[in-house]
């Protein structure tokens, strides 16, 4: 099926930055008609920006476009706005739902494209009196839905249908365009019961004989194998791998996804904090942990950290691994049991926490790591001021800010962490993210916690900022002796700074294995309860 | 070089005072230049600014916790109007005089502006993100509502009730022989037409001083932290709810404070539907003064009152001598509304 004529798509050298952020680097491949490509590849890769490019998003133009050609039939292409993808019949359904939970699946489908009937009023005053034609709306509805291969019902109104059949309109709409040619599919499987994706499946393997060509992007790579002609797979903007489907495995591409090197394993960086937290007792225990945090559900996750050391948080996005420091610190809704120290910590009371001498350093900085407003002064002494009384000063009964203090202090950090800015004055939302995020941790530090939560303490930032980040971590734990429990989606990150990484997948532990583990492993467990 | 670095502070002040203050503190100054050439007396005019501005500034002050706890613009300060008015007339009723029937009035007004304040605050809480819609309403129905109750409280003092029927408070009553002026009268100071109501000065400078004081201690830091992000605030373990009812309290208690400060300058309370007519000015204030929606501070409050009541003061004396027509009334409503109008379209997107 390959080699007959021209494919119906190549991509070639296809670079796109943001800013300056090299996101995609040469991207090569290309899809004959009704084959099945499965693009495969950790958060971050590129795949989406990728994907972004074909169907013409205004983002990617708003941005400053992209360089490299996209063919389609050998024609070069480009796509302003989707519509423009769309007239060229490439098709998409997006990981997000774009329905109307009101009307029925057949009217979602044929949105915007409605077979329409000519009347008395609309010969008068325009096509926009037409009415609807609901039987051909029935019968293109039902083509699709046949097409599909999945029986749904199409008079359902979307807000009574289950997720799976809600996925299933969504990729019905697509095949009821008659020019369709290319499908692109991001995570379907993603909200699927097992038995709805068995169903996906099918419909791609039907979609692929009559001539479609569909791109499958998900985490679940065993549906990669079962269903794709080729797989791609991509890492840090590149395609590290393009090879048929039957010559490779779950293994092969999942350490193609995460292993940088994978022959030169990570080396933990500091042997004598791995031998000390070998030693050391648990000092934060977790029992049975639910957390109902949008998108990071923790279904059931016991873990014990050791004191002294740093142990990572790793997994595949919407795994859970975020929901863990945010349950336990009370920022979600949160269930089971947690111990620090030998005393039990109240969930949902950061307060509590805090008072326990525990700290958190939030993965989103804009929204709860800090006082975007205000000077950096306010930003890194206000939680220890509130938990802990410091950096006031007595006047009689009233006890008032110390402000030289808070100077003080907040200097103290700005030299420590090198955060680059005008003084401590300045506002926090004038700075870059990379100082901002130092910031956050200095607001931590001056809590001088026993324990440390920090999740996700190098996104968006640049490198330069990302390895003093990670120093600063590194240091505070060795230097002061404060547990650390680092969140992260990057691998290679985890494996340079901590001692141990848990895996999370499915809002559950998947496995904790130590640093110097090679990336194979890692990646086996990410992906073992992808649910 | 200097000249340079003269045009750069310029920029600067430029930038700090922004258009809307810019125009108004222009247009006011503008008016105390002409005043003398239409025949005004210009110290007279001075000291009815001084006057205006000690009757309204505690009211304006009123709009400071609210604002830094992030509960937005105090529109319900009909609330702690209302209170105060409580007060005031209870101090009547129970037969006080004098300085004591002022000190008595803050004294039942504040167990009200706390019942009412926590009420109040309690609905805000639940409400986050829209405080300032909802809080337009309460002082809309608790102003209708009071306008019943002024008249079925058995109220008997025969100076408050309606003379004929004596049942129900009339809807102004003078305050001589009770509080009036006597805030102001205290180291009153009077050369020639010009006179300064220094007591009226030093009990806002005070109550100014305490807020300011407030705000440095750990609770008012914790209250402006929740204003600026509620989320931070709650991760940083502060009770955000509490700290937002406190500030509804504090919010409400000197509107009431500020209701008794100016009828103690103006020598009359006023009930029923006066109270609708503090609101809006009230927050135009603040605003002229430089506050927004979730930043206010003491000096917004005093730019913002002198230049506000300043306008208000001098624009029907030189309009209407300039062309014998009073368009006061509309060149204030523009103002007022203008303001809040155009500090509301300034909101940062989303909020909080």
């Amino acid at each position: 099926m390959e080699k007959q004529g021209t494919p119906l798509l190549q991509m070639q050298n296809i670079k796109k930055d943001f800013f300056g952020n090299q996101v995609l680097t040469d991207i090569n491949f290309t899809l004959g008609a009704g084959e099945v490509l499965g693009l495969c590849g950790e958060n971050g890769a590129g795949k989406s920006t990728l994907m972004k490019i074909l169907f013409g998003m205004d983002v990617i133009r708003e941005t400053g476009g992209y360089s490299g050609d996209v063919l389609i039939d050998g024609q070069k292409v480009t796509f302003n706005t989707p519509f423009d993808a769309l007239a060229a019949g490439i098709g998409m359904v997006h990981q997000e739902f774009s329905l109307i939970p009101g009307f029925t699946a057949a009217e979602n489908i044929v949105l915007n494209r409605e077979p329409v009937k000519k009347t008395l009023l609309s010969e008068v005053f325009g096509d926009r009196l037409n009415t609807l034609n609901y039987k051909a709306i029935a019968e293109t509805s039902a083509k699709a839905i046949e097409k599909m291969g999945v029986e749904i019902d199409a008079n359902m109104r979307i807000s009574d249908m289950p997720v799976g059949h809600k996925q299933f309109t969504e990729i019905a709409r697509e095949l009821s365009k008659d020019q369709l040619k290319l499908l692109i599919l991001d995570e379907p499987t993603a909200v699927l019961t097992e038995k709805e994706a068995a169903a996906l499946l099918d419909s791609i393997r039907k979609m692929s004989a009559q001539g479609i060509a569909v791109i499958f992007i998900t985490h679940r790579l065993h549906e990669i194998l079962s269903v794709c002609n080729k797989v791609v797979v991509m890492r840090d903007g590149y395609v590290v791998r393009d090879v048929p489907a039957e010559e490779t495995s779950v293994s092969d591409i999942t350490k193609w996804m995460v292993g940088r090197n994978v022959e030169a394993p990570a080396a933990a960086p500091d042997k004598q904090t791995a031998s000390a937290a070998s030693a050391g007792k648990a000092i934060l225990s977790i029992r049975n942990l639910w957390v109902d945090m949008p998108g990071e559900t923790v279904r059931n996750v016991t873990l014990d950290v050791q004191e002294g050391e740093i142990l990572g948080i790793g997994g595949l996005a919407g795994q859970g691994k975020l929901g863990i420091p945010n349950g336990v610190m009370g920022l979600y809704d949160a269930g089971g049991h947690v111990e620090f120290d030998g005393k039990e910590i109240p969930l949902n009371n950061p307060k509590a926490c805090l008072d326990a001498s525990l700290a958190f350093v939030s993965e989103d900085r804009r929204d709860v790591g800090l006082l975007l407003d205000e000077s950096l002064e306010w930003n890194i002494a206000f939680p220890a001021m509130q938990v802990q009384n410091k950096f006031l000063k007595h006047i009689g009964p009233i006890a008032l800010r110390d402000e030289k203090a808070i100077q003080e202090v907040t200097r103290k950090y700005i030299d420590e962490l090198m955060i680059k800015c005008t003084s401590s004055q300045q506002k926090a939302r004038e700075l870059s993210g990379g100082n901002q995020q130092k910031v956050c941790l200095a607001k931590a530090f001056a809590l001088e916690p026993k324990f440390l939560f920090v999740s996700e303490p190098t996104r968006g930032i640049d490198v330069g900022a990302k390895a003093l980040v990670l120093d600063a971590l590194k240091k505070f734990n060795r230097e002061r002796g404060v547990t650390v429990v680092m969140i992260s989606s990057e691998l290679e990150e985890l494996r340079q700074t901590c001692d141990r990484i848990a895996i999370v997948s499915g809002g559950r532990i998947a496995g904790i294995l130590p640093a110097s583990e090679s990336s194979e492993e890692f990646g086996m467990l990410m992906v073992s309860q992808v649910k | 070089m200097g000249y340079v670095g003269i045009a750069e502070g310029l920029r600067y002040w430029m930038k700090r005072m922004e258009m809307p203050r810019l125009i108004i503190a222009g247009f006011l100054v503008l008016l105390y230049v002409i005043a003398p050439f239409v025949g005004a007396d210009f110290p007279t005019q001075i000291t009815n600014t001084i006057n205006r501005f000690s009757w309204n500034a505690v009211l304006v002050l009123a709009m400071v916790p609210m604002v830094h706890s992030g509960c937005g613009l105090n529109f319900g300060l009909p609330l702690g109007i209302i209170s105060g008015l409580l007060g005031a007339t209870l101090s009547i009723q129970f037969g006080f005089t004098g300085l004591l029937s002022f000190v008595m009035a803050i004294v039942i007004a504040t167990p009200f502006s706390v019942l009412f304040g926590t009420g109040y605050g309690t609905l805000l809480n639940k409400i986050k993100g829209g405080e300032m819609m909802i809080a337009t309403y309460v002082g809309f129905s608790a102003i209708s509502f009071m306008c019943m109750m002024w008249l079925l409280l058995p109220y008997t003092s025969p100076t408050m009730v309606w003379g004929l029927s004596g049942a129900g408070l009339r809807p102004t009553i003078s305050l001589e022989g009770f509080y009036d002026q006597v805030l102001a009268n205290f180291l009153h100071i009077k050369i020639g037409n010009f006179e300064i109501p220094t007591g009226s000065l030093l009990f806002f400078a005070l109550l100014a001083f305490l807020m300011w004081l407030f705000l440095r201690t750990k609770t008012g830091t914790a209250m402006t932290a929740v204003g600026s992000n509620r989320v931070f605030a709650q991760a940083a373990g502060i009770n955000v709810d509490r700290t937002r009812t406190l500030s509804v309290i504090l919010s409400t208690w000197l509107g009431a404070v500020g209701i008794l400060v100016y009828q103690q300058g103006f020598g009359f309370i006023q009930l029923y539907t006066a109270p609708n007519n503090m609101t809006l000015p009230t927050v135009s204030a603040i605003l002229i003064g430089g506050a927004s929606v979730n930043k206010a501070s003491i000096p917004n409050v005093i730019i913002g009152t002198i230049l506000f009541q300043g306008m208000v003061t001098m624009t029907p004396t030189i309009m209407n001598a300039l062309i014998h027509m009073d368009i006061s009334e509309v060149v204030r409503v523009i103002v007022t509304q203008g303001m809040i109008l155009y500090a509301l379209t300034r909101k940062p997107e989303g909020g909080n």
